[in-house]
């Protein structure tokens, strides 16, 4: 896959493949094409070249309305939470049921109200996004991109902002969703030990193409670009990983996403 | 000399592509106008913003054009002793050109620019990615609430305006320069017709209004996705959207056959 | 989307007020009117209707009772002006019509001046009796033609 904004090139020739059920996190610096990269799963970005495809779906040859039924199976955390500002609270994350289901407007009140609780939220209701903070408005918007039980969920630095104890509280949410309903995960950060608990990929960005593997993996390999971005702690820390580490890995699923 | 030539060639081709985008956008606009579901509480909304917020600017520019217009054309009526004519010329230019006209610029400059800052910062903010990756067209969510909020409000605000103009033109040629009222109510009235004039005053702010609409909401559907792209997108909308309606008004005052 | 009962009734007072102004200007400035009003038509021939216009009003005592419909040549290349005129006036069949001009360069119209007779003008009738207009240049003109003369 290829892509350049203007005469930069992104990516070159990247290649890299997400499975089903497991939790992945895009490691890399600023300006690696992280974001971008989740965009283009989104579909919300066409690559210049190549293929992206998603359960089986070659997005490129999709039209907006064929994208839709897709996205209707993805939730997608943006970075700045990208809340409807003149919508409140409950009229943002019930959007989507509001939208797509023949939910009742108490059902939907109900489930809003159950999925704002699950990351910590209570009685914010009736509140518009610019009276919020920026992690509780992280928070909301993590809501929203749940709120379907969607088969596929993107994180674009979802931790970014947020105090220790409601990382933590993301974390287990993620894991738990990832266990319970078979969740596909793929998180984006640019610092790796808040996020790295609960990975089951790493996939390690860097000049425009991407190095995978599971975080032992890339431990204990000798790849310089991935020594030279973890540096000898995080080597260390990885190799540590399945000690601290709460949960075992996952085994292979089915091809979710293939990225080429 | 190629290089020249290249470039003119490139503006071209952009300026084609940029109309090609405008239509396409228009069409799925258009579309979305029948498209379930309703959006009518976001449409109330927008004629909120648009309609109910722009009252009071139409109300005292369009009294104070009327004083304006009743000074200025009474000075130069009485010239040839003609003062009764006012009523008739003042009615006649309102209702055929200076109403539609100036408060289809006066509701560009205040709503078109607020809704392509609006639409335009949404963009900026990924609200409008935040809507498609939800399942949510957009152009059907943000837009078109917001443009036939523009197309509906326009006419209303244009016969405000009218008669604000009316009642101002009033106030300066009866009660300041001594002009009797009844003379100048019959002139208007005996002078102004429906069928030609008032029908051409609504047919010209509906499609200024039209155009104001799909104008701000392309112009902040498609501006680039920063703070810079949403202040550039909202100078465009309102030379755009003057432009479109100073040339429309030609075309349909040519076409109505005056 | 957060339902807003005072907002939502602004609005809706913004759109009775504009559809009233258009109503006023459709209905009192412009004369739109519904469900015609009984009208009927007559005609009158003249040999010059000088800038007579469709939709001139036409008179009675200075009151307008109507308004001029079409102006057309008839055979022998005269003007035949028909009019709408309100109906239950009872304008005596001998009544005349003729083109007049408000002030010095105002606009034409149509003067009737009731004749004796009891019968009454039909629709579709015309008038007997027809007083073309008084053109402003053709008076101009023979005046300037008889200075020249007399010089």
């Amino acid at each position: 896959m290829q892509l350049a904004f203007g005469h930069r090139p992104v990516y070159d020739g990247l290649e890299c493949r997400m499975r089903k059920g497991e939790i992945h996190l895009l490691l890399g610096g600023s300006g690696t094409g992280k974001s971008t990269l989740l965009r283009m799963i989104g579909g919300l970005q066409r690559p210049d070249s190549g293929i992206v495809r998603v359960a089986g779906h070659d997005l490129a040859g999709l039209r907006e309305r064929d994208l839709g039924e897709i996205r209707k199976g993805i939730g997608m955390l943006f970075q700045n939470g990208a809340l409807l500002d003149s919508m409140t609270v409950l009229e943002n994350v019930g959007l989507p049921l509001r939208e797509h289901t023949k939910q009742s407007r108490v059902e939907i009140e109900e489930r809003v109200s159950s999925v704002l609780s699950a990351v910590g939220l209570d009685d914010v209701q009736s509140l518009l996004p610019r009276e919020l903070s920026g992690g509780m408005l992280r928070r909301v918007a993590f809501a929203r991109a749940i709120v379907m039980e969607p088969e596929i969920l993107l994180c674009d630095e979802p931790f970014s902002g947020l105090d220790p104890l409601n990382v933590t509280r993301i974390e287990d949410l993620l894991v738990r969703l990832n266990k319970e309903l078979g969740l596909t995960v793929v998180v984006t950060s640019h610092h790796m030990a808040s996020s790295l608990r609960m990975a089951d990929q790493m996939i390690l960005m860097r000049d425009r193409i991407c190095v995978s593997g599971t975080p032992e993996e890339l431990a204990g390999g000798d790849d310089e670009g991935v020594i030279e971005f973890l540096g000898e702690d995080g080597r260390s820390f990885l190799a540590r990983l399945h000690e601290i580490r709460d949960h075992g890995n996952v085994g292979d699923g089915s091809s979710a996403g293939d990225l080429r | 000399m190629i290089d020249w030539i290249r470039s003119l060639g490139a503006s071209a081709t952009s300026s084609v592509e940029g109309l090609g985008q405008l239509a396409v956008f228009g069409g799925e606009l258009t579309t979305s106008l029948v498209k379930p579901p309703s959006r009518f509480g976001f449409f109330l909304r927008a004629l909120y913003d648009a309609g109910v917020l722009s009252v009071a600017l139409i109300a005292l520019s369009g009294f104070t054009v009327g004083m304006v217009l009743g000074l200025q054309l009474y000075t130069t009526l009485s010239r040839f002793g003609a003062e009764e004519g006012l009523g008739a010329v003042v009615g006649l230019s309102l209702v055929r050109e200076l109403g539609p006209v100036v408060c289809g610029l006066l509701v560009t400059g205040r709503a078109g620019s607020a809704v392509t800052a609006e639409v335009g910062s949404m963009k900026a903010t990924e609200q409008l990615d935040g809507l498609r990756m939800m399942a949510i067209n957009p152009i059907h969510f943000v837009a078109m609430p917001r443009a036939l909020a523009l197309a509906v409000a326009m006419p209303l605000l244009n016969a405000l305006f009218i008669v604000f103009a009316i009642a101002g033109a009033f106030v300066i040629g009866v009660s300041n320069q001594g002009l009797d009222g009844g003379v100048y109510i019959a002139g208007l009235e005996s002078a102004v017709r429906f069928a030609d004039d008032v029908g051409q005053s609504l047919l010209k702010s509906l499609v200024f209004g039209m155009l104001l609409g799909l104008v701000a909401t392309y112009k902040g559907y498609s501006c680039s996705p920063n703070a810079a792209g949403v202040a550039r997108a909202t100078t465009s909308t309102v030379v755009t959207a003057s432009v479109a309606i100073l040339l429309s008004d030609y075309i349909i005052t040519a076409l109505w056959g005056v | 989307m957060q339902s807003n009962a005072s907002r939502d009734l602004v609005v809706g007072l913004f759109v009775l007020v504009g559809l009233g102004a258009l109503a006023y200007l459709s209905l009192q400035v412009g004369g739109l009117e519904f469900g015609s009003q009984e009208k009927i038509v007559l005609r009158a021939t003249f040999d010059d209707i000088g800038g007579l216009s469709a939709r001139a009003p036409v008179r009675v005592a200075g009151v307008k009772i109507g308004q001029v419909s079409g102006i057309s040549l008839d055979d022998d290349l005269r003007a035949t002006v028909s009019m709408e005129i309100e109906t239950g006036l009872d304008l005596s069949i001998d009544s005349s019509a003729a083109i007049r001009t408000a002030g010095l360069l105002g606009d034409q119209f149509i003067a009737v001046e009731l004749g004796a007779e009891d019968e009454s003008l039909q629709d579709g009738e015309e008038f007997s009796f027809t007083e073309s207009a008084l053109s402003i240049d053709k008076l101009v003109g023979r005046l300037v033609h008889d200075a020249g003369v007399s010089n």
